[in-house]
């Protein structure tokens, strides 16, 4: 038993289990009324805020494209699957529960916003980096801006389209369900064949190309995916409001759900996940304590935090720093005993450390600059050694 | 025919500020190879700084703002973007929409989300022109901002610090083996983008004297969609791409069936320049290096 628990690597099942104990728990919870409304409320967001950081998160950590439209496809999942839902409620007179035309919408949200993510994933095979960027976000403030100047009867315009609701105590297991079944995507897309090539394009395209990867498909393949589950969260969105408004999904909004990406860690999708469940509770929980103008300073904090967590990870000269104190090293300082250098009888086990991976610009570019020169020749000492 | 007169000034005169707030984006990203989108935020700062100093004297004000924006500018390279120098850009980026949340937050703590009014200076007359009227305000930001273009120009090819700004902006490393002190050219490319800012904030002010916390982020924005256009990291660029969007902007807003799709407009105007060409109008296409 014990040898087959340690042949699962826990690694990428870590995911489906928090989410699933959590879902047991607060399941169970509800089910004898024991949750507030208010917890019930928090859920559903946290559930939101799960689906959208890690479809983002195939974009950001694993492509390595920026995207700041990301509310925009929430927006279209919502408007859209919202809308549907609300006509066919209307005209087989269903109740809002109905948990068929629930499920019919997320399935029309996810299309329509898939179709948009197409869309955009078109000029994404021209450009790239912060070309990219700025039109995806020209793209949020489009579907925004065209939502918001829609007639009252179609999409409700600046007053907000009503949508229908569903039993809180359900809601948000369904939230759940659609975590998982985001997760089990992503993951299995990114372990799969297709996702060796997407983070082959992020490494670096032109080898990736040379490789015979289809770099085209690939980018459209993701967009496609990321903006289908924006859109699905989008419909949750829509099923836990009355109405939906547009000025939501605005440029704010897709930098948060970028900055859930960024602070768990870029292509890390257990670090998404919790920083997005953590930065969504902590939304929720100072929303109540910091009212008027002590609201502002949780932006303040979390534009420091933003920029603080990014020096320490990219600043060049906190590289060492960086590898002496993460968690690896500290997991590895407590797990395995310190060896007695007394008792070791050369070095050769050592071989492991010797670089492996070389990144190609360092061996096909020579390096004018003096900075560069120095690194290498740091790291010629380091091999004499 | 003088509406269609009066429009264009008046897109002219709101592409200048454009123009301006691009010139800032567009040379930083020139220089640093990043996206300063703080940068917006900049001119908001420079908007607070006038309505704290207005009660001296509007000049005394407009200098104040431009000093503390040029130091704000200068702070935020050392500080955020001076450290991540040869890092992904995606980082920079990111740290970069840190800071410009930094200065909103801050500001809001500072002096609240309400809108605050500043009036640097108000005018009573309209200049006529024929049959066409035009606002004083709407003229001084023609003449000034087409006066400081032109100094740019004239200064960025002719001076030394500006050919040194080229050079930068050209390759880096071989900057560097003339001789040139690549840390101060960025600086001085952070000050002169921070002192347009401010001024582009004067000048906005002057049109409609209300300021709230997001007073930049918009123009911001709307300029940085500016630059892109114009080509980022060409100087001509940005400038032709700020006056485009302005005239745009204006006249789009002129026809009634078009005007609540502006901002949509202006955006798709984008996307379909980058379709087209792909480093936008003016801008340089970069072969790519294995």
């Amino acid at each position: 038993m014990k040898k087959f628990l340690s042949t699962i690597k826990w690694k990428y099942y870590i995911g489906y289990l928090v989410i699933t104990l959590a879902l047991a728990v607060t399941g169970i919870l509800s089910a004898v009324n024991a949750l507030p409304n208010s917890t019930l409320y928090l859920l559903e967001e946290i559930t939101i805020a799960l689906i959208l950081a890690i479809s983002l998160s195939v974009v950001v950590g694993f492509l390595g494209e920026l995207s700041l439209g990301h509310a925009g496809f929430m927006c279209v999942g919502a408007y859209l699957g919202g809308k549907f839902s609300a006509v066919i409620c209307e005209k087989f007179a269903v109740s809002d529960s109905n948990f068929a035309v629930f499920l019919l919408s997320l399935i029309a949200g996810g299309i329509c916003a898939a179709v948009f993510g197409f869309i955009i994933g078109l000029p994404a095979l021209r450009l790239k980096g912060d070309y990219l960027a700025i039109v995806t976000l020209a793209f949020g403030e489009i579907i925004r801006n065209i939502f918001l100047n829609t007639s009252s009867e179609s999409f409700g315009g600046a007053l907000g389209l009503p949508t229908p609701r569903m039993n809180k105590n359900i809601l948000f297991v369904f939230g759940f369900l659609l975590v998982l079944a985001t997760l089990a995507v992503v993951q299995n897309l990114i372990r799969s064949k297709h996702g060796r090539a997407i983070t082959a394009i992020r490494d670096n395209e032109i080898a990736a190309r040379a490789t015979g990867i289809d770099i085209t498909k690939y980018k459209l393949l993701v967009f496609v995916i990321s903006s289908a589950f924006a859109g699905i969260a989008g419909v949750l969105y829509s099923y836990t409001k009355a109405t939906v408004r547009s000025e939501i999904f605005d440029y704010n909004y897709s930098i948060e759900i970028l900055v859930m990406v960024v602070i768990g860690g870029m292509g890390n999708l257990s670090g998404t996940m919790l920083s997005a469940a953590v930065i969504t509770y902590l939304n929720n929980k100072l929303m109540a304590v910091l009212t008027g103008n002590l609201a502002v300073l949780q932006n303040l904090v979390y534009a420091l935090i933003l920029i603080g967590i990014i020096i320490y990870n990219n600043a060049p000269a906190l590289k060492n720093v960086r590898e002496k104190y993460n968690l690896g090293t500290l997991w590895a300082k407590i797990t395995k005993p310190k060896k007695d250098p007394a008792k070791e009888t050369d070095d050769t086990g050592r071989w492991d450390v010797v670089p492996t991976k070389i990144e190609m610009d360092e061996v096909l570019t020579v390096g004018i600059i003096k900075k560069d020169i120095e690194a290498s020749e740091k790291k010629e000492e380091g091999k004499d050694e | 025919m003088e509406t269609f007169f009066s429009t264009l000034i008046n897109g002219l005169s709101l592409g200048g500020i454009y123009a301006m707030i691009a010139l800032g984006y567009t040379m930083v990203y020139g220089i640093a190879k990043m996206l300063n989108f703080a940068h917006g935020d900049i001119i908001m700062v420079g908007g607070y700084t006038i309505f704290l100093f207005l009660f001296i004297n509007p000049i005394v004000a407009i200098a104040a703002a431009i000093v503390f924006c040029v130091v704000i500018g200068i702070l935020i390279e050392k500080l955020a973007y001076k450290p991540l120098r040869g890092s992904s850009p995606l980082a920079v980026l990111i740290t970069a929409i840190g800071v410009s949340y930094l200065l909103q937050s801050f500001a809001q703590i500072l002096f609240g989300s309400a809108t605050k009014f500043v009036e640097i200076a108000t005018f009573e007359k309209k200049l006529q022109l024929g049959a066409v009227s035009i606002d004083i305000p709407t003229i001084i930001t023609l003449v000034c901002s087409a006066a400081v273009m032109a100094a740019l120009s004239i200064f960025v090819k002719y001076s030394k610090t500006g050919r040194a700004m080229i050079a930068v902006s050209e390759d880096k490393g071989a900057a560097q083996l003339m001789g040139i002190n690549v840390n101060t050219i960025i600086m001085i490319t952070f000050a002169i983008g921070s002192a347009l800012a401010a001024l582009a904030g004067v000048f906005t002010l002057l049109k409609s004297p209300a300021i709230t916390p997001t007073f930049g982020a918009m123009p911001g924005i709307k300029a940085f969609t500016a630059a892109v256009i114009g080509g980022i990291g060409s100087i001509p660029g940005a400038m032709v791409g700020g006056l485009l969007l302005g005239i745009i902007e204006t006249f789009s807003n002129a026809v009634p069936a078009l005007s609540p799709y502006t901002d949509a407009v202006e955006f798709s105007i984008l996307i379909i320049v980058l379709l087209v060409k792909p480093t936008g109008l003016l801008g340089k296409k970069r072969r790519e290096k294995v």
